[in-house]
């Protein structure tokens, strides 16, 4: 927790180069947006994956409902459902300040969507434990990719497409890039402050001894269920998001994307270090980068290299970047130790 | 008399074929130090699990501060104020011992912003003392998994404390702890019973601690509660004796 030493200077630091990134680098600007989203993405698997130790494999589920919801309203807002349906792409594009009205509506619905599946989903599912939750949810996401590929309403397995991205709001790549940026400081410091109170603690102690922190009266399905809840939120917008950014929603690959987003949301935030809160953010950080430059560097290899990449993670590094640290430097993370063997509470009060 | 705070009246309880409970009835006086002994095998912990709802009870009925409770789940007991400690301590291994003491404090509001709140300094100053009482408090930036197996059991003692329970089921308190710290924590479960108001009923194999501390000792054997009396009743009751020395 007293790590970072100095918040003031990292939060600025990070701010002048989260600003200037995109103003020096306007080329990648795009590919920038989608390392925040990666970050989010982590973020919020480390709620259940580290605070909580519940290795979830299903949280991709709230990124498809989220990107599949704000569609779906954007297209209820501007658009005659047959209309759209038979000439989608051909469709007049809609204004600029009605497409961000719409991205508004359809996030917000996107995320109270989400949080109430989290809450009815995760009382049924949040009781298993273990390997059970993780197989669980890992067939509750690919179930949801099937069955979101079966639904006429939403274009079935031949997918959606979402507005087109209107003139008048300057860069496409840009204006994602400042939306999840954005998502993922307010995820940031929602995060922080859910866990430096009970909340967090109640996590880490679900984590540490389930049973114990049944047996001191703790209301664990509950704090388990609400967390699930706040993972959805966020989830649920960056999955609106996401879908606008893309263009086009299949069901399996961009929406239930449970291969790709799936995984890499859970290989991050081991990456950088679960359980901790910059863990994930360095983790989706350095995560991204390597992504991108193996598609460049050994392009036809690059999932083989991905792959290659997963297994040396979870071999050297399964307690991740922060977790190295913090196991080499336990000081830097506030887990100092009290040589002194006369320490003495009334005595410390009163020197 | 009044009521007793706890009634255990004739409870059963056999797993497939092994009968570890019967027809066992005990009764906990409040503000009072109730010892649990028998040797190994007994029953003792099987009967603590019963009370606190991890099992379902085959029959009879458990009665605290005159409810029914047989029926509640863990934590619904556990918020009524009746806890445990476990033989095989448990605490939260990767939180350091403040932490442990933090989320100790009773779960007793339900909505969202008491789920989201921060630490009071009224409870990192309760979280310090009892640590200090315990005598951890130069531990208490540690984590506790890192702590010595007799100190777990003091963390966990704390920890109980600071639920502020009104009946304290502590199994096995002194197991694994250095002898010469062990009158010490006989002073301390007495200042808890004494002070914080706090009924405890202990499982104990060490007859000298259980001897000078409980008022009123229940012993089981093969399931069945085979005596109870003052401590010195126990120590002259020839059933005891053979009980421990194997003598059926």
């Amino acid at each position: 927790m007293n790590w970072p030493p100095n918040n003031k200077v990292l939060y600025g630091t990070l701010l002048i180069v989260a600003v200037l990134a995109p103003i020096l680098f306007p080329n990648y600007q795009a590919q920038m947006a989608y390392m925040w989203l990666m970050v989010v993405l982590a973020m919020t698997w480390d709620i259940q994956g580290g605070q909580m130790g519940y290795n979830s494999f299903g949280n991709i589920i709230f990124f498809g409902i989220g990107m599949y919801t704000t569609a779906v309203v954007q297209r209820a807002m501007f658009f005659n459902f047959d209309d759209y349906e038979q000439t989608a792409g051909t469709l007049h594009a809609i204004t600029a300040s009605d497409y961000v009205t719409s991205l508004v509506v359809g996030g917000a619905g996107s995320a109270i969507l989400c949080v109430i599946v989290a809450v009815v989903l995760g009382s049924a599912v949040l009781g298993l434990r273990g390997h059970y939750f993780a197989i669980c949810t890992l067939g509750l996401g690919i179930a949801a990719g099937e069955i979101a590929g079966g639904i006429d309403f939403i274009g079935a397995g031949s997918g959606m497409v979402t507005p087109v991205f209107p003139d008048g709001l300057g860069e496409k790549g840009l204006f994602f890039y400042i939306i999840f940026f954005t998502l993922a400081v307010l995820c940031h410091f929602t995060l922080k402050k859910l866990y430096a109170g009970r909340f967090g603690l109640t996590l880490n102690a679900i984590r540490d001894d389930e049973d114990k922190a049944e047996a001191m009266g703790l209301r664990t399905t509950r704090y388990k269920s609400v967390a699930w809840a706040v993972s959805a939120f966020f989830l649920g917008i960056a999955g609106g998001a996401m879908g606008n950014l893309i263009g086009y929603i299949d069901p399996i690959d961009t929406a239930f994307a449970g291969s790709t987003f799936g995984v890499w949301m859970v290989l991050m935030a081991i990456l950088g270090g679960k359980g901790t809160i910059w863990g994930p953010v360095i983790g989706a950080i350095i995560f991204h980068i390597t992504q991108e430059l193996l598609w460049t560097l050994l392009f036809g290899w690059q999932r083989v290299a991905l792959g290659a990449i997963i297994v040396a993670i979870v071999v050297f590094f399964p307690q991740g970047i922060m977790g190295f640290i913090r196991d080499r430097w336990p000081h830097l993370m506030g887990q100092t130790v009290d040589k002194s063997l006369t320490a003495d509470k009334s005595k410390e009060g009163a020197a | 008399m009044s009521t007793p705070m706890l009634t255990v009246d004739k409870v059963s309880k056999s797993f497939g074929g092994v009968v570890a409970n019967t027809n066992i009835s005990i009764e906990v006086p409040e503000n009072k130090i109730i010892g649990l002994i028998g040797p190994n095998g007994s029953g003792k912990t099987t009967l603590f699990n019963s009370i606190v709802g991890y099992h379902p009870l085959d029959s009879g009925s458990i009665k605290f501060l005159g409810e029914e409770i047989s029926e509640l789940m863990v934590p619904q007991i556990a918020r009524r104020g009746l806890l445990r400690t476990f033989q095989q301590t448990r605490i939260y291994g990767k939180m350091n011992c403040v932490k442990n003491m933090l989320i100790s404090v009773p779960d007793k509001n339900t909505g969202l912003s008491d789920m989201f709140r921060g630490h009071d300094s009224e409870e990192l100053d309760k979280a310090e003392d009892l640590l200090e009482f315990v005598g951890l408090y130069s531990k208490r930036n540690l984590l506790a998994g890192d702590l010595s197996f007799g100190q777990q059991k003091l963390l966990e003692f704390a920890m109980a404390l600071m639920n502020e329970p009104k009946l304290l089921l502590l199994d096995e308190p002194t197991a694994g702890i250095n002898p010469t710290l062990i009158n010490g924590l006989i002073d301390r479960l007495k200042t808890a019973n004494e002070r914080l108001g706090v009924t405890l009923l202990v499982i104990e194999h060490n007859m000298r601690v259980i001897m000078n501390l409980a008022e009123h000792i229940y012993c089981l054997a093969h399931g069945e509660l085979l005596a109870e009396g003052t401590p010195d009743q126990i120590q002259k009751d020839q059933r005891v004796i053979d009980a421990y020395l194997g003598a059926h």
